[in-house]
C-alpha cells in the first residue's frame, strides 16, 4: 500500500511539473536523453548492440540459425522478434514466462523490421520449401529507465547492420553479408496535461495516461504504430505524435545510422 | 504467391469482393444471445463471426491484483481452433495477448471503473470464424455486450481497420486483401466524441496515406456506432413490449 501511495504522489509531481513546463533533468519536451550505442557487443552473436537511452539499457543480439520455412511462404528466411524483461532491470518485473508488457514490446519492434522490409527475407531461403535461416532478434532489457520501446527498436536495426550470416558454421558457402535496406526507428510520445513529451522516462510513463509509438523508415514513410495505455487519443493529437515521430527518427538516424547501400 | 502479385486488387474502382474503397463488409448485430452471461452479443462483419461476453462486475481474483481505487477490466481475445484454415493451437499465444491488451485499453477510457473498486469487469470475446479484422469485430461486440450487461460507460466503443491495397487506402479489409496487402492499421474510437481509443499499424503507409486513413476509419465507425446503437434499441424495445403484453394479460 504504502508504495502505491508513493506512486501517487509521484504521478502528481510528474504531472505538476509538466504544466509548469518543466521536465526532468531540464529537458525540452521533444528532446530525448542522451543516447549512446555500442556495436558488436555480443561475441556469440551474429551482431548485436547496446543502446541506452538515458537510464535505460537494453542489449539486443541477433543469431541466425537453419530451419524449415513456413508452408505459406516456402521461399522466404523467418523472423523471430521476442524481449526478455529480466527482474534484474526493475523492481516491477518479474520472471516467468513473458507478460503482455513483453508480448507488445518484441512484436512493435517485429513489426517496424517486417512492414519496412529492411531485410531481406528472400536472401535467406537456402533450399526453397526445406531449408531457410531463421533469424532470432532478441531483446534484453537491462536497466529499465522507460521507453523501451525506442531503445530496443534503435538496437535491433543496429544489430541487424552489423550481422554476419553464419555460413561457415554450418558447412555452407556464400555470401556472408546480410543484406539490410531500410532503418526502422521507433519514437515513443506520451500525452501529459495535454504536452507531447517525447522519450518519457519511467516517471513520465507513470504518470502519463496514453502513449503512441510511432515507427518510421528512412524515406519518411510509416512502418508501425501502436497506441497503447488506458486513455484516448485525438485525431489531431495522433496526427502532430506522427509528425514529431518522423521528424525525431530522422535526427536519430542521421546521428547513429549507417545508411543502407 | 507473392505480395502483390497475380491478385489484382483493384478493377474499374472496385475491390476483389465488388466493394467501393470506403465500403464496410455486412455487419449483423445480435444482443443477449447467451443465457448465464450477464450480457453478450453475437456480430458478423462479413464472413467473420464473433461472440462476446461480459461477466461482472464481481470480485477481482486473484486478490493481490485488485485495485483498491477501481475495477479491473480482464479482456481476453480468443481464437477458436477451426476459425482459421490451419487449426490454430488452442489457448493463448503472443497475437493474441497483445490483441487483448489493445482491446482492454481501447475501453478502459469509457468504462466507469471508480464506481467499482476491488471488483473485475471481464470481457471474453471468442472468434468463431475469422476472415480478417477478428479484433475489430471483437471489440464492437464486446462494445454492446457491456452495454447489455449494463455496465456503465461514458459511451460504446466502435473499431475498424483500413489498409492499402494494390496502392489504395480502403476501408476494412478482407481475408484476401489483408494478407497480401500493403499495409493494415485497425482503431477503435469513442464515436460521438471523436477520441481514439484503439490504434495500431503493420504494413507501409505514407504519411498522407495514413492520415487519409484514419480520416475513413474515422468515419467509418460513425456508421458502426449506429448499427450498435440501433441493436441495443431494438433489443430493449422488444424487451418493454413483452413485459408491457404481460401487463396487458
Amino acid at each position: 500500500m504504502g508504495l502505491e501511495i508513493m506512486d501517487d504522489v509521484r504521478k502528481d509531481s510528474v504531472r505538476n511539473r509538466i504544466s509548469e513546463g518543466y521536465r526532468e533533468g531540464d529537458r525540452e519536451f521533444r528532446e530525448y536523453r542522451e543516447i549512446s550505442i555500442e556495436r558488436d557487443v555480443a561475441m556469440k552473436a551474429e551482431g548485436s548492440a547496446r543502446v541506452k537511452i538515458g537510464n535505460t539499457d537494453v542489449l539486443v543480439g541477433v543469431k541466425l540459425d537453419l530451419g524449415e520455412p513456413f508452408s505459406d511462404s516456402p521461399a522466404v528466411g523467418v523472423i523471430i522478434t521476442n524481449a526478455e524483461l529480466v527482474p534484474l532491470a526493475s523492481p516491477e518485473f518479474e520472471s516467468g514466462p513473458p507478460n503482455e508488457n513483453s508480448i507488445q514490446l518484441a512484436r512493435v519492434v517485429d513489426r517496424g523490421i517486417r512492414g519496412s522490409e529492411t531485410v531481406d527475407l528472400e536472401k535467406l531461403c537456402i533450399v526453397e520449401g526445406e531449408k531457410v535461416w531463421i533469424m532470432f532478434i532478441d531483446i534484453h532489457v537491462l536497466d529499465n529507465g522507460g521507453n523501451l520501446v525506442d531503445a530496443a527498436a534503435l538496437g535491433a536495426i543496429t544489430a541487424l547492420q552489423n550481422a554476419r550470416v553464419p555460413n561457415e558454421r554450418y558447412g555452407l558457402t556464400g555470401d556472408d553479408t546480410l543484406s539490410v535496406r531500410d532503418t526502422p526507428l521507433a519514437v515513443t510520445m506520451v500525452e501529459i496535461e495535454g504536452n507531447i513529451l517525447v522519450d518519457p522516462d519511467c516517471n513520465e510513463e507513470n504518470a502519463a495516461t496514453s502513449r503512441l509509438t510511432v515507427i518510421s523508415n528512412a524515406d519518411g514513410s510509416l512502418s508501425g504504430l501502436q497506441k497503447s495505455g488506458s486513455d484516448s487519443m485525438t485525431e489531431e493529437t495522433i496526427l502532430e505524435m506522427v509528425e514529431i515521430g518522423i521528424e525525431k527518427a530522422g535526427e536519430i538516424r542521421e546521428k547513429f545510422l549507417k545508411t543502407p547501400s | 504467391m507473392k505480395k502483390g502479385e497475380e491478385i489484382e486488387f483493384i478493377k474499374d474502382g472496385k475491390r476483389v469482393d465488388g466493394r467501393t474503397f470506403d465500403e464496410l463488409r455486412n455487419i449483423k448485430i445480435e444482443v443477449g444471445v447467451l443465457e448465464r452471461a450477464d450480457g453478450s452479443c453475437y456480430l458478423e462483419l462479413g464472413d467473420n463471426k464473433v461472440i462476446a461476453a461480459v461477466y461482472g462486475p464481481r470480485e477481482m481474483h486473484p486478490r493481490h491484483a485488485q485495485d483498491a481505487k477501481m475495477a479491473v477490466i480482464k479482456f481476453r481475445y480468443n481464437m477458436a481452433p477451426f476459425s482459421v484454415d490451419d487449426r490454430k493451437r488452442p489457448g493463448p499465444d503472443r497475437r493474441s495477448v497483445e490483441i487483448s491488451k489493445v482491446s482492454r485499453e481501447a475501453f478502459e477510457p469509457v468504462i466507469m471503473r471508480e464506481y467499482y473498486p476491488k471488483a473485475a469487469i471481464e470481457v471474453y470475446v471468442e472468434i468463431l470464424q475469422s476472415d480478417a479484422g477478428t479484433r475489430t469485430a471483437g471489440i464492437n461486440a464486446a462494445s454492446v455486450a457491456l452495454a447489455d450487461a449494463g455496465i456503465p460507460m461514458k459511451d460504446l466503443v466502435s473499431s475498424i481497420a483500413v489498409g492499402k491495397v494494390g496502392g489504395e487506402v480502403v476501408l476494412d479489409l478482407n481475408a484476401v486483401e489483408d494478407n497480401y496487402g500493403e499495409a493494415d492499421m485497425p482503431i477503435a474510437m469513442i464515436a460521438r466524441k471523436n477520441m481514439i481509443t484503439a490504434l495500431q499499424m503493420d504494413g507501409r503507409l505514407t504519411k498522407d496515406e495514413f492520415g487519409r486513413g484514419l480520416k475513413l476509419a474515422m468515419n467509418a465507425c460513425h456508421q458502426i456506432y449506429e448499427l450498435q446503437r440501433t441493436a441495443l434499441i431494438e433489443r430493449y424495445n422488444k424487451r418493454e413490449s413483452v413485459k408491457f403484453e404481460e401487463r396487458e394479460a
